[in-house]
């Protein structure tokens, strides 16, 4: 099978006055379609770095990056941003969604930029039928200050999944949430990747990272372990498990 | 991307703020609004100014005597002057293209009719005058070559006159006193309204110049000579004739002085319109400061929200959005709130200008030029004011925007 994501002796170097700051220093990684990989490490270990890169947010300093058969390294900013739109899908920590703006069009946003003329009704039931995927086809038209945390992020993930990308990012989606409602994200990952999406998540929770199958762990710009998952949690039994405890808790007194 | 799909979006984006939208594009609308308040203020004054010229007459030149010393006591301009009648036959005698001439003299008396008086302004002139300023009678017929020959008794009122001494009664055939001398009155003039000096000229009687000056006025002076020439080509030429004419007749020695002002109807029609000229000109360009002080408004709420949606740039930027996405998207904002406001302020402006009409009783003319020329300047303004701020958001990088709290 042919990598969604090669990344060849990729470095990056930030020059910050005198000093330059090798925030990567090196990283060859492939991706094949279909996994579920966490990036880990401690902060300033290059993981966030890493991500701009293979968000296309940034340029690698030096190496080589292909993505869906595509040599990114050396497009330029407009470029990039259509392989942003077109290839990939994002889910961030702070949820990123456009304030005082529906749950639907802020779905719609990157069909948006799409090149090509898509009516607006299409428009429409693409992002409603994303939303669904998340199961918040319901609340279509809930701003995000009508959403809990959890909506919100699922409302992002629809966002992320509604051009149909060959790879979604999350960077610490988990990471404003509270534990139950990681695990209903980490749930519509789980599900996500067995209808065989690529995803790829940074992460520094060890116990998040067993959700996944791939565990990739950096340490000062290196990749220091590379290891499959074994004993991989599923969310939904742990939820079911969580609800179990509650209801033994409150019937206990 | 989709051009409506911008259009909708800066438009979902201005009404998120509202009021910082509206108060925003007042500095349009007020700026918008005095341009076409005051160039329609200005073109009304112009207008006036020149229908008030035409009604002189055409092809008019206007002599007027110059100062008069007798005995020591020096005449105003205008008044006793140096100028006769036999100057005034001369002109008509020895000048081609000379269409029409009539004599003019001036002065206030006190009218009277039954029991009732009035002060009002006494012109004589010849018969001609009339068709030289163009001034037709209303009823009645003018009085006539022989009239003038005969210094017959005869008067002309104009509207107001008539008003303030008969009413509502039909002056024609009456008898007025003027110093005590009967006059039969043969006419009543159609109304003239304000003149160029804002004097009413229906406040008027009018007598052949030969009664008005030897049976009211006891002078053989005349304040002046109205000529009209024969076509509008021949007016410079006439003009330097009769200065000619009456340098000699005056016995005005080379190097001195003119002892007469001659003014074409031209000359006049230019200083006056010079004078709206300017007040236009005037008007136009402290609404013009107006407009770019709104410009400067915009400018500045547009940086404020580029700032403030960094966030926002960063996540449009982050899903695919061009350079060109941002920039047009903050543009066509900037643009929105400057021609949406252009427009109200120009309904804003014509309604100025109506009210200002009716209730301070100003001319105004609305003139599509300008509301053109506003519109297109208020756009402009959006444009080149918008462009910076909307600049500034498309050269955002995104991960430094995504970041930004």
């Amino acid at each position: 099978m042919n990598a969604v994501i090669q990344l060849a002796n990729v470095s990056k170097t930030y020059q910050t006055g005198e000093v330059a700051v090798r925030a990567v220093r090196g990283v060859s990684l492939e991706f094949l379609p279909g996994e579920f990989v966490a990036i880990m490490g401690a902060s300033g270990s290059g993981k966030s770095t890493l991500m701009n890169i293979l968000g296309c947010l940034d340029r690698p300093t030096t190496g080589l990056y292909h993505l869906a058969g595509v040599d990114v390294a050396q497009l330029n900013r407009d470029q990039l941003a259509t392989i942003r739109n077109q290839k990939l899908g994002f889910v961030f920590q702070g949820f990123n969604l456009l304030s005082r703006t529906s749950a639907l069009e802020n779905v719609e946003l990157p069909l948006l930029y799409t090149p090509g003329h898509l009516p607006a009704r299409e428009l429409r039931e693409r992002a409603l039928r994303a939303l669904a995927t998340v199961g918040l086809a319901a609340r279509a038209d809930h701003h995000p200050n009508q959403l809990s945390g959890g909506q919100q992020q699922r409302v992002a993930i629809a966002r992320a999944l509604v051009n149909e990308p060959a790879v979604l990012l999350a960077d610490e989606p988990t990471g404003n949430l509270d534990s139950r409602t990681s695990l209903e994200i980490m749930d519509v990952f789980q599900k996500l990747n067995e209808q065989g999406i690529t995803i790829i998540m940074v992460t520094h929770e060890l116990d998040i990272a067993r959700h996944t199958k791939r565990n990739v762990i950096m340490r000062d710009g290196l990749v220091v372990a590379d290891t499959l998952v074994t004993n991989r949690l599923l969310a939904s039994v742990e939820m079911q498990q969580l609800d179990r405890d509650h209801q033994t808790a409150n019937l206990a007194p | 991307m989709r051009t409506t799909a911008t259009f909708t979006m800066a438009a979902r984006a201005l009404r998120r703020n509202k009021l910082r939208s509206t108060l925003t594009a007042l500095g349009i609308i007020i700026g918008v609004g005095a341009v076409i308040a005051m160039v329609g203020i200005g073109n009304g004054a112009k207008a006036q100014v020149e229908a008030q010229i035409a009604s002189l007459g055409e092809n008019v030149i206007l002599i007027f005597s110059g100062s008069f010393t007798a005995s020591g006591v020096r005449s105003g301009w205008g008044g006793a002057g140096t100028l006769t009648i036999e100057d005034a036959e001369a002109i008509r005698r020895e000048i081609p293209d000379v269409a029409a001439v009539s004599p003019e003299v001036r002065t206030t008396v006190q009218i009277a009719a039954g029991n009732q008086n009035w002060a009002t302004l006494l012109i004589g002139v010849a018969p001609e005058y009339f068709d030289i300023r163009r001034w037709p009678v209303a009823d009645g017929a003018v009085f006539t070559e022989q009239d003038v020959r005969s210094a017959n008794k005869v008067a002309i009122i104009g509207l107001t006159t008539a008003r303030q001494l008969f009413g509502n009664d039909d002056p024609v055939g009456q008898i007025v006193r003027i110093r005590n001398v009967p006059f039969i009155v043969v006419a009543v003039l159609t109304p003239k309204g304000l003149s160029v000096m804002g004097t009413d000229q229906d406040d008027v009687v009018i007598l052949p110049y030969t009664s008005a000056m030897k049976r009211v006025m006891g002078t053989t002076r005349l304040r002046g000579i109205t000529v009209q020439a024969a076509r509008p080509t021949a007016l410079a030429a006439v003009q330097q004739q009769i200065t000619e004419l009456l340098r000699q007749r005056l016995r005005i020695g080379p190097g001195r002085e003119d002892t007469f002002t001659i003014r074409s109807q031209e000359e006049i029609a230019e200083a006056a319109g010079a004078t709206a000229r300017v007040m236009r000109i005037l008007l136009g360009s402290i609404a013009s400061v107006s407009l770019i002080v709104g410009g400067i408004g915009i400018m500045n709420i547009m940086l404020v929200s580029v700032t403030e949606r960094t966030r926002e740039i960063g996540i449009r930027l982050a899903v695919g959005a061009h350079e060109r996405d941002i920039l047009l998207q903050f543009l066509i904002e900037a643009v929105m709130l400057s021609s949406v406001g252009g427009v109200i302020g120009i309904l804003l402006g014509v309604a100025t200008s109506k009210i200002l009409a009716v209730t301070a009783g100003w001319p105004t003319l609305i003139s599509t030029d300008a509301i053109v020329v506003a519109f297109v300047f208020s756009a402009s303004v959006g444009i080149f004011f918008g462009f910076y701020p909307a600049r500034r958001a498309s050269q955002l990088d995104p991960i430094e925007a995504l970041r930004y709290e």
